[in-house]
């Protein structure tokens, strides 16, 4: 681009009587150029023709960009949606990911992370559990991380853009076959355990995210939501604890329709013209910082060999 | 704030109509989910080892609280409340909610209670679930305007999340 830019400066600078050609766009002010050459032969005293529709050229996002970064898509309803705030709220993350390393993760991972508590003995606090939601956007973006420590069950929410997080460790990669895990409250806590110091599980560079397809065991009713309504996927032993109301009564709030209905789907989605708009804003900063992440990889793991003698 | 609501019930048998010996009963419809505030009569459960508790939790009667030291009635964590536990009244701290809490601030799966005395001291020697490291401060605010001294409660605490 650079090149072809300067290539046409000179041509400029050459030809002189053309002050009118337009440099900014290079495919463009090229063909300008050519055109006006070819009028100039046939006559010289012809307006120049105005130039054709510019031509952008398109960055190559990666389609998994709006799974691995969700939070840089707008919320899609339409009373709070706000350009101006969403791009700044990207400029924003795109700053704080400069000073933190925020990793890829889905509903399903098993994170660590380290915050500053002022209130703890160390001033920091480490907490290790499933994710088991994601929600909220920009900068607000927000996730649920859930463990089992001596028989107590318990959940912290974290901001994924707090500045007090000091660092987010994803230790092991994966995701489930249901969007949100808040069955795990209701399921039994082996379900829900996670060792402390469990050490991060390396994957494969470039290899895709498994789905971990483990059917959780619910306890007995009570329940804290209808289970049952939610046509959910990783739960093995609903129909155990249902009577016939139960399913009567679930199958009547049943919406089969909603998945043929576009509009609802236009509604609560944001279209792809716009997620690759919005990405291509920030797909640049984001490949360099995905290229930093993996050269600091690559130097934390090596290990410096042992001197034996 | 859970609203609920009586369904009327229709003369022709509904399914959610229950016949008791000839009475019907009204079930309550709740139309937003549970909030797990803990007003009076709150179940909680004791996660101390003082004797008390202990039998209290075993027998399958855990504590209601009966009364919320604060202006605005619903405990929150730190708060003191006044339990009936075994046909006594005691003085108990709330370690651990159900209910939302702040982001970073852990949300327990059950309604935590530490038992104390009225000047403070627990009435166990070791709690055996983690408390959030929050209560550290809380705690300390308290013993400085209330007189006694609730930071004991953090001493026989065996873990902090």
């Amino acid at each position: 681009m650079n090149l072809s830019t300067r290539v046409l400066l000179s041509r400029v600078v050459q030809q002189g009587a053309y002050k009118r050609i337009v440099t900014y766009s290079t495919k463009t002010a090229e063909h300008a150029v050519e055109n006006q050459e070819e009028q100039k032969k046939e006559a010289p005293a012809a307006p120049p023709t105005p130039p054709s529709p510019p031509v952008t050229r398109k960055p190559i996002i990666p389609a998994n960009y709006r799974f691995v970064y969700p939070e840089f898509l707008p919320d899609p309803k339409v009373e709070w949606r706000n350009p101006i705030r969403e791009k700044l709220e990207r400029l924003d993350m795109l700053d704080r990911r400069k000073q933190i390393d925020l990793p890829e993760f889905y509903v399903g991972s098993v994170l660590a992370v380290t915050s500053s508590d002022p209130h703890a003995a160390g001033k920091t606090s480490r907490f290790v559990g499933i994710c088991i939601n994601r929600d909220r956007c920009g900068l607000r973006a927000r996730f649920i991380l859930r463990n089992v420590i001596d028989h107590q069950g318990m959940e912290v929410v974290y901001e994924l853009y707090d500045p007090t997080i000091q660092k987010v460790e994803v230790l092991r990669l994966e995701k489930r076959l249901d969007d949100n895990l808040f069955y795990l409250r209701d399921a039994l806590p082996e379900y829900s355990t996670f060792d402390e110091n469990m050490e991060a599980e390396p994957l494969e560079e470039g290899a895709p995210v498994p789905v971990n397809d483990i059917k959780v065991v619910l306890r007995p009713r009570p329940w804290l939501e209808r289970w049952e309504r939610q046509n959910l996927r990783g739960v093995a032993n609903i129909d155990e604890y249902l009577k016939d109301k139960h399913r009567l009564s679930a199958a009547k709030v049943q919406k089969p329709w909603e998945k043929y209905d576009m509009m609802k789907d236009y509604r609560s989605s944001i279209p792809e013209e716009e997620q690759t708009e919005i990405f291509a804003e920030v797909h640049t900063e984001l490949h360099t910082l995905e290229l930093q992440r993996k050269r600091n990889k690559r130097k934390r793991t090596f290990v410096k060999p042992k001197q034996l003698a | 704030m859970a609203l609920s609501i009586v369904k009327t019930l229709r003369p022709m048998a509904q399914p959610l109509a229950t016949t008791l010996g000839g009475l019907q009963r009204q079930e309550l419809i709740h139309t937003t989910p549970a909030c797990f505030e803990i007003r009076k009569l709150a179940r909680l459960r004791v996660v101390d080892n003082s004797d008390l508790g202990k039998k209290a939790m075993a027998e399958g009667r855990p504590p209601r609280c009966i009364h919320v030291y604060n202006k605005r009635g619903v405990g929150l964590i730190g708060d003191k409340v006044l339990v009936a536990i075994k046909g006594q009244m005691k003085k108990g701290i709330l370690v651990g909610l159900k209910q939302n809490q702040k982001p970073k601030q852990p949300k327990f799966d059950s309604n935590n209670l530490v038992l104390i005395d009225d000047n403070g001291s627990p009435l166990g020697t070791r709690i055996h679930v983690p408390i959030p490291t929050i209560l550290r401060t809380i705690l300390k605010e308290k013993t400085l305007a209330k007189g006694a001294d609730y930071t004991k409660v953090l001493a026989i605490a065996s873990r902090y999340v």
